[in-house]
């Protein structure tokens, strides 16, 4: 469904990713994990396709179709949709504004606002005094009501309290349709964590390990999130070699 | 006390040029007095002139409105009120009705300040006097509209407005042009009065042309527990607009608001502040102004002034520029005259970041949209008093904006 081929992305100035390969097919939820500073946001942005950050070679391709060059928006229809790590506040805005433009129209998806607890912030100007934690319900809100085939989760439970953590997750399998037998799934996800709390509600087919701009180790989530645990990264970078 | 001779104070300040903005020429406009007939039923007024009546803010059926006042250049052609304890009439009709009248002439606003605060009292052509009696509440809003429909010409209006102690005062003024007048000169002298515990809503909507120059000289003088709040919105084409209301604020208690919304367009000049002292204790300020050019120029001035202890007040001045040919610069000013005076402001001018722009694009709408929403938004500041069919207009210039300038 989404597939990377030797994608190699800069930020101004400075090059980040390097000769990156990944394949994500439908139905499946890829874990990435990796220090600060390694490149994931930077990875999933790209695939977003924010100006930001320029891909300098490579290629994305998703559904089938190469999308390196589409704009933002073009992408979002083809029905990528991310959870931002850090989302810019816009005043002037309310939430309720953003689920609509989410939605397309003008029913600002009830049932998704009730179940992420978020009545009480759609008449707040989009993540302006948001706390950690409502900036991720209110992110996958938008996710919801978007609608999207295939979600880019940059650290959902960062910030998230328990509680909510146990919601996000809940959703999160719903978007992830989790509740379909694996055969008939047809969307995929790709989710960035470092706790790996969110692990415990939504089940995770693969994983890697990102350092430096590179994936330096694959394998089953839970286990790599246990080696993380155990050794550290830089046990990481030179155990599986 | 001696009676001040304005005439002679006028006379002699003919001559001053302005602290801010471009030195416009008086006598280079047209010396024709206008002879419109007065409209006693405002559903007579033409087609022609309906329209931008309407997009001033000014409703011609009067339902939802206490009284009226209109005037077309140098003619009052309408002035009816309905609610008892509201007084509507021309200022001459006010000088001749009350003695006390001289009490509130040139008192909020200098007669000598600039050559054109003389010429209102040297050519004086009307201008409407309001008055809210001790305890009346508007139960709808007053609308007064001072309208230029004579090519080239020049209308010198001084309004006086006072609400006495305790009563609550809501105007809705628009100011506009004929659809065929391109050149004007419209000067509008404005003295407010917030008596103890009283309050006025004033909002002020100009809808001028590309050759009109608009000075405008407004003062306010709020007593204890006296509340003023002003809105401005200025969304039109302009050749060169120059204000700076000011609010003295000299009863302990006493607020002061402002709003100002501006756009300019292409060959617009606007330079429009607005000033508050707070001269006595307990006395509160907040000045909030957008602007947006999409090549026009724009200074946005602001300046609070603290005289003494224990007063508060923020200014937010923040500006979006849509087009590189256009120009903002704010100017936020504090003036503190004691310890114990709490002045802040904060401004920002720039371009809509791109990565506001591309989140709301990764939401699936396309730049143009993203842009849209977030001006919009920007332009979003909650009005108090605002009537809808504005809201509708504000609607309606940003979407022309959208077609035009992204
Ligand atoms: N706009 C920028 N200007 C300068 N450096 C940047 C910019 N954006 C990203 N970087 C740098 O690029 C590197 C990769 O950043 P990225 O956000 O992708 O890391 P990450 O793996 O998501 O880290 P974290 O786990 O802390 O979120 C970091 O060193 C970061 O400081
Ligand atoms: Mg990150």
């Amino acid at each position: 469904m989404l597939k990377i081929e030797n994608l190699c992305v800069e930020i101004p100035g400075k090059e980040i990713l390097k000769n990156v390969n990944l394949e994500v097919n439908a139905g499946e939820t890829f874990v990435l994990f990796g220090p600060n500073g390694s490149g994931k946001t930077t990875l999933i942005m790209a695939i977003m396709g924010f100006s930001n950050y320029k891909v300098t070679s490579g290629r994305i391709i998703f559904k089938g179709e190469d999308i390196t060059h589409l704009p933002v928006d073009e992408r979002a229809k083809r029905g990528l949709g991310l959870m931002f790590q850090r989302p810019p506040t816009i005043k002037g805005v309310s939430l309720k504004q953003m689920v609509e433009v989410c939605s397309g129209k003008k029913d600002y998806a009830k049932e998704w606002v009730d179940q992420l607890n978020m009545e009480s912030f759609l008449e707040r100007d989009i993540n302006y005094g948001f706390s950690g934690g409502e900036i991720k319900r209110s992110e996958l809100l938008q996710l919801m009501a978007q609608g999207c085939d295939f979600v880019l989760l940059d650290e959902p439970e960062s910030g998230v309290d328990l509680e909510n953590i146990c919601v996000m997750g809940k959703t999160i399998n719903k978007l992830l349709q989790k509740d379909h037998h694996r055969r008939d799934r047809t969307k995929a996800g790709l989710i960035i964590t470092h706790t790996g709390y969110i692990l415990d509600y939504v089940e995770a087919d693969r994983g890697c390990v990102l350092i430096n701009g590179n994936f330096i180790c694959r394998g089953n989530p839970r286990e790599l999130l246990k080696d993380i645990h155990r050794s550290g990264y830089q046990e990481c970078a030179v155990c599986r070699k | 006390m001696p009676k001040i001779d304005h005439k002679k104070l006028a006379k002699a300040a003919k001559e001053k040029k302005a602290a801010f903005g471009e030195d416009v020429d008086i006598k280079s406009f047209g010396k024709k007095k206008s002879s419109h007939a007065y409209i006693r039923d405002l559903s007579n007024i033409k087609e022609a002139e309906r329209e931008n009546l309407l997009t001033s803010g000014i409703d011609l059926t009067g339902k939802e409105r206490s009284g009226t006042y209109l005037q077309m250049d140098h003619n009052v052609v309408h002035c009816s009120v309905k609610q008892e304890g509201l007084e509507l009439m021309s200022v001459d009709q006010a000088r001749d009705k009350y003695s006390w009248f001289e009490d509130y002439w040139w008192k909020a606003v200098k007669v000598d300040a600039d050559k054109y605060t003389a010429q209102a009292e040297l050519e004086p052509h009307f201008g409407y006097f309001i008055r809210a009696q001790a305890g009346v509440e508007t139960i709808f809003p007053l609308q007064a509209c001072l309208y230029l429909g004579m090519q080239g010409t020049s209308q010198h209006v001084h309004n006086v407005i006072i609400a006495e102690e305790g009563a609550s005062l809501h105007i809705i003024t628009g100011c506009t042009v004929a659809k065929n007048v391109k050149a004007g000169l419209h000067l509008g002298v404005s003295e407010f009065y917030v008596k103890k515990n009283a309050k006025i809503t004033f909002t002020m909507v100009h809808n001028w042309a590309e050759d009109v120059s608009v000075r405008p000289r407004t003062g306010t003088i709020v007593e204890e527990n006296g509340l003023f709040l002003s809105n401005y919105i200025c969304m039109k084409p302009v050749k060169s607009l120059q204000m700076y209301p000011v609010s003295n604020l000299v009863g302990p208690g006493a607020t002061a608001r402002y709003n100002t919304i501006l756009v300019a367009p292409p060959g617009s000049n606007m330079d429009v502040g607005s000033k508050v002292v707070l001269a006595a204790p307990n006395t509160k300020a907040e000045v909030v102004a957008r602007t947006l050019t999409t090549g026009g120029n724009i200074i946005a001035r602001g300046q609070l002034i603290g005289e003494v202890k224990s007063v508060k007040a923020h200014l937010e001045c923040r500006g979006l520029i849509l087009k590189e040919s256009g120009m903002i610069h704010a100017i936020p000013e504090l003036i503190g005259k004691v310890s114990g005076v709490d002045l802040s402001h904060e401004a920002a001018v720039g371009k809509i970041a791109q990565e506001e722009i591309e989140y709301l694009m990764s939401r699936g709408i396309s730049r143009e949209e993203a842009t849209a929403t977030i001006v919009r938004g920007f332009l979003n500041v909650q009005i108090e008093g605002l009537p809808q069919v504005l809201k509708k207009e504000m609607d309606g210039i940003l979407d022309t904006l959208e077609k035009e300038a992204f």
